[in-house]
């Protein structure tokens, strides 16, 4: 399968405060291993495409596709459990549970898919959390890391379900330029040696630049591809 | 574990202070009503059980106050008729046939037993003394069946009385209005003025002032004597049921069968019962109010926790939990602070209603009572957490049910 997510003629629009058409007709493929970013001026509605690509946001219109199954039209929890599955998300806050330990919070995503124990799922922890750097963190609070140690952690858990698309909203957002280089390298070694496919909205015109694609939108369209 | 579990139980922890505010709420709450409820039912127990042993089931006796039709009425029955002044007819208390009637009373499935007996207001005589009181002729072995009167005798023994047919059996309260002892002989006295010594061969002791005050059981034959009546004098027949609650809806049945007033004990002791209803009510409501403070308690705290939580339930949504699960996860918290408070709401009012039941009181000269009576039925510690537990769980399930609801969108896109 060459495409891993697809949409047909994707439209949204917002009702408040009045009537407003965010998303026009997009339509865009992306194929496995790829590192697209998603750029454009704010408010052109390029966060707003990422949820919808996310199945998190279900209220538009056309047709969205991802790993060969359509997933428009099916009902909150299975689309829940697709996520689990096949989608990592990492946001420009870190959003961990801030009474796990940076070990539970990674773990969390996979203990929910239910695939593997508990030891296995703890193995596998304990290795993304390596490839991240900050396995040494892992028993720790993750309240006491600091904002690079955690963001790390945030994509551990990304990570943890070795999920076909991993999500970026703004993921350097709230980085220092050595922890945003560390992290580009990461997703690209992700994207380069285990062919998983990022797709990160960002205003970093360096990150963008160096990303192999980048889709730019304004007012709702597709600019450029 | 289960994982929705262990995040739940990685929230409680977390902020244990909270956690055990919470619980703290449902303990008292719990823990009032137990104490309250074992008092309250302790003493509606006592007081139920005292009136028991004082009156029967469904007491059968001729009832010579009761307004009769006038001569008049009976002879033109279709007229208008006014009779002023009316005096009451000369009519003894007796119960015709009395002995026929219990006998057929006796057959009623419903019955456990019947006692006739006759009784009448005396006065006691003690050297200079004079105590009015009301003696009962009764077969004193049926009587015990009925009333149980073995366990209230304080001193003599029930057969004694068989034994010496001059006999009486007299309350604690007149022998120490009158300090007589066992084998002293008091005189009886009618009120158409015939007297007769008896000699005191028991003393009970009901409970209740009104009756161990002025209450002596003779030999039905000996009563007689003293009445100068014959031996088929009997005024009152004392019916015991299988199931006491039946008394009122069978009363009227006999009533109409035999022809004489027959009164169920829940009428004859009416006041009594009115303070049994209070205390319910009493009980119930306070149980109630504090339950439902208990239960904003929870509900104040949960809905502050998910609201803290926001972000978290956003991101565990965005992750692949469904509605249900985050639901779980806020209702698992819910109910083991209900649980755990209730339990310890159980112990607390356990030892509560201990204490209680361990404290001084003086009944006075109305009832016999040295400490507080306590009920320690389980079914009301089941009640408390039941009813504990429910209430965790209804205050959990608001808060939980928003939580299931949030849409992690607004809470991602909106920082």
């Amino acid at each position: 399968m060459e495409y891993v997510l697809k949409t047909r003629g994707v439209t949204k629009y917002f009702y408040e405060p009045e009537k407003f058409k965010v998303l026009n007709d997009i339509t865009l493929e992306v194929k496995h291993g790829e590192f697209l970013s998603l750029v454009g001026k704010s408010g052109c509605g390029k966060s707003t495409l990422m949820y919808v690509l996310s199945t998190m946001d279900t209220d538009y219109e056309g047709e969205l596709e991802i790993s060969g199954e359509l997933l428009t039209g099916k009902d909150q929890n299975y689309l829940a459990d697709f996520r689990n599955k096949y989608i990592g998300f990492i946001f420009q806050f870190h959003y961990l549970l801030p009474e796990f330990t940076a070990l539970q919070n990674v773990m969390i995503p996979a203990m929910k898919r239910g695939k593997y124990s508990r030891q296995e799922v703890q193995e596998r922890a304990y290795e993304k959390l390596s490839i991240l750097g900050v396995k040494d963190q892992a028993l720790k609070v993750t309240s006491k890391l600091s904002g690079g140690q955690q963001q790390r952690v945030a994509i551990a858990r990304a990570l943890i379900n070795d999920p076909d698309i991993i999500m970026g909203d703004e993921p350097t957002g709230n980085l220092d330029s050595y922890n945003t280089q560390l992290v580009f390298d990461i997703l690209t070694e992700l994207t380069h040696t285990y062919k998983q496919t990022i797709i990160a909205v960002t205003h970093d015109e360096e990150f963008a630049r160096k990303s192999d694609r980048v889709v730019e939108m304004s007012d709702g369209k597709i600019l450029r591809i | 574990m289960k994982l929705v579990v262990e995040i739940a139980k990685t929230h409680l922890l977390a902020k244990p202070k909270q956690t055990v505010v919470a619980m703290l709420g449902v303990t008292f709450g719990i823990g009032m009503f137990i104490a309250l409820v074992s008092l309250m039912t302790g003493l509606n127990d006592f007081t139920e059980e005292v009136t028991m042993t004082s009156s029967p089931d469904i007491h059968i006796y001729n009832d010579i106050t009761e307004n009769r039709p006038s001569i008049l009425d009976q002879v033109n029955q279709t007229g208008l008729n006014i009779v002023h002044h009316q005096k009451p007819k000369k009519e003894t208390a007796r119960l015709r046939n009395a002995l026929q009637i219990a006998e057929m009373i006796r057959r009623d499935p419903r019955v456990l037993g019947v006692a006739p007996t006759l009784s009448s207001q005396v006065f006691y005589n003690y050297g200079p003394l004079e105590l009015p009181g009301s003696i009962a002729g009764v077969d004193i072995i049926e009587e015990d069946k009925l009333f149980d009167l073995r366990s209230k005798m304080k001193a003599g023994r029930i057969e004694d009385l068989l034994a010496n047919n001059d006999g009486i059996i007299i309350g604690t309260g007149i022998a120490r209005k009158m300090n007589v002892k066992l084998g002293d002989r008091i005189v009886i006295t009618t009120p158409q003025g015939h007297t007769m010594p008896l000699k005191i061969v028991g003393l009970f002791q009901i409970g209740i002032g009104t009756i161990d005050n002025v209450r002596s059981y003779a030999n039905i034959s000996t009563v007689q004597t003293i009445l100068q009546q014959d031996q088929t004098y009997i005024t009152d027949i004392n019916i015991k049921l299988f199931d006491l609650h039946q008394a009122k809806a069978i009363a009227p049945e006999f009533q109409a069968m035999v022809g004489y007033k027959a009164e169920d004990w829940e009428t004859a002791n009416s006041t009594f019962l009115t303070g049994v209803v209070i205390r319910n009510i009493i009980t119930y409501s306070v149980s109630i109010t504090l339950l439902i403070v208990a239960g904003f308690g929870i509900y104040n705290i949960l809905n502050m926790t998910i609201i803290n939580k926001m972000k978290d339930i956003a991101i565990l949504k965005a992750m692949g939990f469904s509605g249900s699960d985050v639901r779980q996860i806020f209702m698992i918290q819910s109910l083991v602070i209900g649980f755990i408070g209730s339990i310890a709401g159980l112990c607390i009012g356990y030892t509560l209603s201990y204490l209680i039941s361990q404290a001084p009181f003086d009944g006075g000269d109305m009832v016999s009572l040295d400490h507080f009576p306590v009920n320690f039925d389980t079914k009301y510690y089941i009640t408390g957490i039941v009813f504990g537990v429910l209430t965790t769980a209804f205050a959990g399930y608001m808060p939980s049910r928003k939580a299931a609801k949030i849409d992690p969108i607004e809470i991602i896109r909106g920082q």
